[in-house]
């Protein structure tokens, strides 16, 4: 769930709590950072991070509870603009395509299946193989 | 005039593709389309959050034949070949179309990648899209309901908008409900949304369903959160003893997740992801990214240590039931009234099968654009009705039939979930299950119905909750009544296919819920309506 707006880094410019799809966010009264309103509607989507020009929201890992973290921690952790970074959504032209990896997708999914399919296939016939009857 | 009252041509309720590509297919006609959503078009809905494949066939009659063929084989009697192939024809023309908005990148074999995009990246164009043609996009403003003339067909709807925190009334000539399936809360990345807001309105302006006894379908994830499924198709699983449980491979049939769910009513389960693709581990974050942060930011190594797993109800969003329609332009039985995507039934296409993401969203795609396309034509010959009087079609939380009385409704959402996405109770149905969800939740109905009433920004709360407890007893009824296993809907106690049961089965009505088989044979498709 979302867990921390880092109001230093912060414009105020309110793109979260548009893009927030579950209406979490509220402005703040008088400008400012967002306020967190109503978590329990969070579904750590990510996508307000994806959203934030300004890499200061933070969303924990657990969609099933609230988490408390240490702002100073994940100042330094790096993750800070992840969700951004990792989307290339800032990317300079002619820089990497977004999205060049993307048709890999389909193949990897069926690659792992079949990967399954084969290990449980021999599986079962080792069992059979050491089967008494 | 403010946005308290507007009047157009088209209104499009939804967010997503569907209710995206309706609103751009209504505005290539020359309508003027005013698109309303409960969130944000760009991170609303399942699509958002995902990576829609689409179904994928270059124009040679026996390739597409071949496809359509294997479909219609797992559809048990139920989709229809002429949709199939207007699905797959209007996917193939329709995604290079938004080569200006999304940066379509070559596959291996140095063509350009149309089929498969990512979520993020493609509501964004889309939504850009439509803004280029003119549509107007309302984000925040769900609708709350219908509003009908006095000869019953569909005038607009009446809802708030939640930033701005006032109530809108929007005139229309014709309407596209494109409002998503529902997951009854299960949790679901990107489906916090859908609740089945889109069939509660349509239902009590007079529309039935069709297909929603189809609606037991999962997806797997952590445990704590809800991801998309690329990292865990080759998962080897482990009890909470370190045994490894003998789970049938994915992307067979239901096998697996009906072993996973047996295996977690037992305890909880652990997934190792370590013999994923070797050449998947160091790409997956520039093809998902939002997969790694849920691990990355919990201190688990995604690929090398085991981790607790859980199954996601997908309700009617991978499940097939929704809005019956009743045309070749995706209009229900309610005139002036047409749905789209996942809102309505899609088994049209996949009959009783989930039909997997890239049907789904072939159908979303087309039919979006064929309830678009017709709700303009309707707009042009019937017009506005500006002058006509209207009246707002909704009831549970809005105009209780009883003296308004507190309502618990955090208990109303536990026993929807409770009653649909239980492993027990969907994987297993039986008539005696089956009968004790419908009276649980018909009584919850009754409270809602008879005693709830909201104002301001609550009543976005009470009517979700009236949709997820209508849609569940719809999915409920439609199960008791279909006495047999076909597709996604397993009876433990009917365990056979009845050969006289490849009919579809309508449902509908809300103080009474009914159900009744459809005449098997529809009306066929007219082939020069292809768009």
């Amino acid at each position: 769930m979302i867990a921390h707006i880092f109001e230093d880094l912060c414009d105020g410019c309110e793109t979260c709590v548009s893009a927030c799809p579950t209406h979490v966010l509220d402005a703040a009264p008088g400008g400012g950072a967002p306020v967190i309103a109503r978590l329990d509607q969070c579904q750590t989507c990510f996508l307000c991070e994806l959203y934030c020009p300004q890499d200061a929201i933070f969303v924990g890992p657990d969609q099933t509870r609230a988490e408390t973290i240490d702002p100073t921690a994940i100042r330094a952790s790096g993750l800070l603009g992840q969700m951004r970074r990792d989307h290339l959504w800032d990317a300079e032209a002619g820089a990497l395509e977004p999205l060049s990896e993307y048709w890999r997708l389909g193949p990897f999914l069926m690659g792992g299946a079949q990967i399954a399919a084969k290990r449980y296939a021999s599986r079962h016939e080792r069992a059979k193989a050491t089967d008494p009857k | 005039m403010t946005d308290h009252e507007l009047e157009t041509d088209v209104l499009v309720v939804g967010g997503g593709m569907a209710a995206a590509w309706a609103a751009i297919g209504a505005a290539r006609e020359g309508a003027e389309v005013v698109l309303v959503d409960k969130g944000f078009v760009g991170t609303s809905g399942v699509t958002a959050n995902a990576g829609p494949g689409h179904w994928w066939v270059p124009p040679d009659p026996a390739l597409r034949e071949a496809a359509i063929e294997k479909r219609l084989q797992s559809a048990y009697g139920l989709a229809e070949k002429a949709w199939a192939e207007r699905v797959i024809d209007t996917t193939w023309r329709t995604l290079p179309q938004l080569a200006a908005y999304y940066p379509f990148s070559l596959d291996g074999d140095g063509k350009v990648y149309y089929a498969g995009v990512r979520g993020p990246e493609y509501v964004r164009a889309l939504r850009r899209y439509a803004v280029d043609l003119g549509v107007r996009v309302l984000d925040h403003y769900p609708a709350l309901e219908l509003l009908t003339h006095a000869d019953g067909s569909v005038a607009g709807a009446a809802g708030y908008a939640r930033l701005e925190r006032r109530a809108w009334t929007i005139r229309s000539a014709a309407t596209v409900l494109a409002t998503g399936g529902c997951a009854f809360r299960s949790g679901l990345i990107g489906s916090h949304t859908n609740t089945g807001d889109g069939h509660l309105m349509a239902a009590e302006a007079g529309a039935d369903l069709s297909g929603m006894e189809f609606s037991t379908i999962y997806t797997l994830s952590p445990a704590w959160c809800s991801t998309r499924t690329l990292p865990y198709t080759a998962a080897r699983f482990f009890d909470a003893a370190g045994a490894e449980l003998d789970i049938p491979p994915p992307m067979s049939d239901s096998a697996h997740h009906l072993a996973l769910a047996t295996a977690m009513l037992a305890g909880p389960v652990f997934a190792d992801l370590s013999e994923a693709p070797e050449a998947l581990k160091p790409i997956l974050r520039r093809i998902q990214p939002a997969t790694i942060a849920p691990f990355e930011r919990r201190g688990v190594r995604l690929f090398e240590d085991r981790f607790e797993v859980k199954l996601f109800g997908e309700g009617t969003i991978r499940g097939t039931g929704g809005l019956r329609v009743i045309d070749d332009d995706c209009q229900t039985t309610v005139r002036g009234l047409f749905a789209a995507g996942d809102a309505a039934t899609r088994e049209l296409v996949v009959g009783a099968s989930s039909g997997g993401g890239s049907p789904n969203s072939a159908w979303a795609l087309t039919s979006g654009q064929v309830a678009g396309v017709a709700a303009a034509s309707l707009a042009a010959t019937e017009g506005r009705r500006a002058g006509d009087r209207v009246f707002g079609q909704g009831r549970a939380g809005l105009r209780p039939r009883a003296q308004p009385a507190p309502i618990d409704e955090e208990s109303a959402v536990k026993a929807v979930k409770d009653e649909m996405l239980s492993y027990d109770k969907a994987f297993w149905r039986t008539q005696t299950s089956l009968q004790a969800a419908d009276t649980r939740l018909n009584a919850i109905w009754d409270e809602l119905a008879g005693h709830r009433l909201a104002d301001g920004l609550d009543q976005v709360a009470a009517r979700e909750t009236a949709a997820l407890v209508a849609t569940a007893r719809w999915s409920t009824r439609a199960a008791l009544s279909r006495h047999e296993t076909r597709g996604l809907h397993v009876r433990a106690d009917k365990p056979n296919l009845d050969p006289h049961g490849a009919r579809r089965l309508l449902v509908g009505g809300l103080e009474t819920v009914w159900t009744r088989f459809e005449t098997p044979v529809r009306q066929a498709l007219k082939p020069e309506l292809a768009i």
